[in-house]
C-alpha cells in the first residue's frame, strides 16, 4: 500500500456491503433518500455535503461533492462560501469553548 | 474519420456508441424532418473556450446565397416546420438578414442562435428590433448568471454586454409576450455535466430577475460535446479519458428516441449535409456525403444516421440537444 487514500477507491464504496450486506443496504437506501430533492433542493443538499466534507476532511467526499456541485451548476465562488461556513463553525466551536476556559480560570484565580 | 473521432475511438474502457443502440429503428431518422439547422458560417466576434466549431473572428467559412436558396427551397418542398440558424455568430453572415426575411415567408418557426454580445456592436444594434418585427425565436447562450464565470469562457466584459442586450430584448417584449420567445442556453464551463434542466432554469430565472430584472422563457442545458475547442481543452488538461468515461457511464437509453439527429438535417456553410452540428465539427457528413442541392426536387427519404463516440454527449443523464434535455 503506497498511500492510505487512492482516488480509485472511491468507486469501490459499494463493496463495503460485501461482508455485511444488510446494514450497508440500509445505509445506501438512506443515503439516496437523504439526497433526493425535498424541502431542500438537490443543489442545496450538495452544497451542505461539500461543507460537511471539509469539516470531516474526507478526501473522497470532497472529490465527490466538488464534482457533484459542478454538475449542479454551482460556481467555485459559491462552493468556497460554503467551505467558509464550515470553517466559521469549526473556528467558532473552538473559540466558544474559550468561555469554559475563562470560567475555570475565574473560579481558580485569586 | 477525423483525428478527433479517431482519438475518441482509441480511448480505453469506452464501448462503441453504436453498440449501445439495440433498436435498429433508432439508427434512422424519423419519416419526416421537423428541423433544418443551417450553420451559416464559422465567423464569430467571440472565441469561446468551449466552442465545438472553433468559431472566431479569423474564420472565413461563410454560407453564400446559393446555398441559402437551396435550403429554403428544400424547406418549402418538404414542409419543414422549423429553420434553426446558427454559426459562428450568424448575424455576421452578409446575407443573414435576407435569409431571415425569406425564411419567415415559408416557415412559421424561425430560430436564431445568438451569443448576445454581437447585438451590442454598432453594426448589429438594429437586429433586436429586426428579430422582434419578424417574431424570431431568439436562443441566446449565457454560460452563467454571474460575470466571473461567463467572462472566463467568453472573454472579459462579455457578461456585462450580454446583460445590456438582454435588457433591450426584454424591452422589446422578448421573454414577456406570447409570440416573443427568448430561450437561453447553459453549457458547463468545464469537464463536468449540466445540472437538471428544470432546477437550473429556476436558479437562472431567480438570479437574473433579482440581480438584473431580466426575464426569459426557457433554459436549455446542453452537455459539452467533446469536439473542437472543448476537445482540445479536455486533451490539454488530461480530462479527455475521464470525461468520456463519465459520459459513457451516464449513458441513458431512454434518451435515444428523442435524439435531435432523428428529426433534423444540419447544413454546413458549403451546403454539405450532416446529421447534426456536432457531426459538422467532427467532419462526419451524412451517409453517402450528400449536399443540400441533392435534396432539391426530391421527396424525403429516411436516412441512416452516422454515429461515433462523441454521440455520448447527447445521451448522458437527462440527454442533450440544441433544444436542451431530451428526457
Amino acid at each position: 500500500m503506497e498511500t492510505y487514500y487512492n482516488p480509485e477507491d472511491l468507486a469501490k464504496f459499494g463493496t463495503i456491503g460485501e461482508e455485511s450486506p444488510a446494514p450497508a443496504e440500509k445505509f445506501f437506501d438512506y443515503y439516496g433518500t437523504v439526497f433526493a430533492e425535498g424541502a431542500l433542493t438537490a443543489r442545496e443538499k450538495s452544497l451542505i455535503a461539500l461543507a460537511v466534507a471539509h469539516t470531516v476532511q474526507c478526501p473522497y467526499c470532497i472529490d465527490s461533492y466538488t464534482n457533484d456541485c459542478l454538475n449542479k451548476g454551482v460556481s467555485a465562488e459559491q462552493m468556497m462560501e460554503a467551505v467558509h461556513v464550515a470553517a466559521a463553525i469549526r473556528g467558532g466551536a473552538t473559540l466558544v469553548h474559550g468561555v469554559q476556559m475563562k470560567n475555570i480560570v475565574k473560579k481558580l484565580e485569586l | 474519420m477525423s483525428q478527433a473521432l479517431q482519438d475518441l475511438k482509441q480511448l480505453n474502457n469506452i464501448p462503441e456508441f453504436e453498440e449501445r443502440i439495440t433498436e435498429e429503428e433508432i439508427k434512422y431518422t424519423a419519416p419526416a424532418l421537423d428541423v433544418m439547422q443551417m450553420n451559416v458560417g464559422r465567423l464569430c466576434n467571440l472565441t469561446c473556450k468551449h466552442c465545438h466549431v472553433e468559431a472566431g473572428p479569423s474564420r472565413t467559412e461563410i454560407m453564400d446565397r446559393r446555398v441559402m436558396e437551396a435550403c429554403l427551397a428544400v424547406c418549402k418542398e418538404q414542409g419543414i416546420r422549423t429553420i434553426d440558424i446558427t454559426g459562428g455568430a450568424p448575424e455576421m453572415n452578409p446575407d443573414f438578414e435576407w435569409l431571415v426575411e425569406e425564411a419567415v415567408k415559408i416557415c412559421s418557426h424561425v430560430i436564431v442562435r445568438t451569443n448576445l454580445v454581437i447585438l451590442g456592436e454598432e453594426k448589429y444594434r438594429h437586429l433586436p428590433k429586426f428579430y422582434a418585427k419578424h417574431k424570431i425565436e431568439v436562443v441566446c447562450s449565457l454560460p452563467y448568471y454571474q460575470a466571473k464565470e461567463m467572462d472566463r469562457v467568453r472573454g472579459n466584459g462579455t457578461f456585462e454586454q450580454a446583460i445590456e442586450v438582454l435588457r433591450k430584448l426584454n424591452a422589446l417584449g422578448y421573454g414577456k409576450e406570447e409570440d416573443m420567445v427568448l430561450n437561453m442556453v447553459y453549457n458547463p464551463a468545464g469537464a463536468f455535466f449540466p445540472p437538471a434542466q428544470n432546477a437550473m432554469e429556476k436558479e437562472y430565472k431567480s438570479r437574473l430577475w433579482e440581480d438584473f430584472g431580466i426575464v426569459f422563457n426557457n433554459l436549455f442545458t446542453i452537455t459539452n460535446n467533446p469536439m473542437g475547442r472543448f476537445e482540445a481543452f479536455l486533451k490539454r488538461s488530461g480530462n479527455l479519458e475521464s470525461y468520456m468515461k463519465k459520459l459513457s457511464d451516464a449513458f441513458n437509453g431512454a434518451t435515444l428516441p428523442g435524439l435531435m439527429c432523428r428529426f433534423q438535417v444540419s447544413v454546413g456553410y458549403d451546403g454539405k449535409l450532416y446529421d447534426c452540428d456536432f457531426n459538422q465539427a467532427a467532419d462526419l457528413p451524412v451517409m453517402g456525403g450528400a449536399a443540400i442541392f441533392d435534396m432539391q426536387g426530391k421527396s424525403f427519404e429516411k436516412r441512416r444516421i452516422c454515429f461515433a463516440n462523441h454521440c455520448y454527449g447527447c445521451t448522458a443523464g437527462q440527454g442533450s440537444s440544441c433544444g436542451g434535455a431530451t428526457e
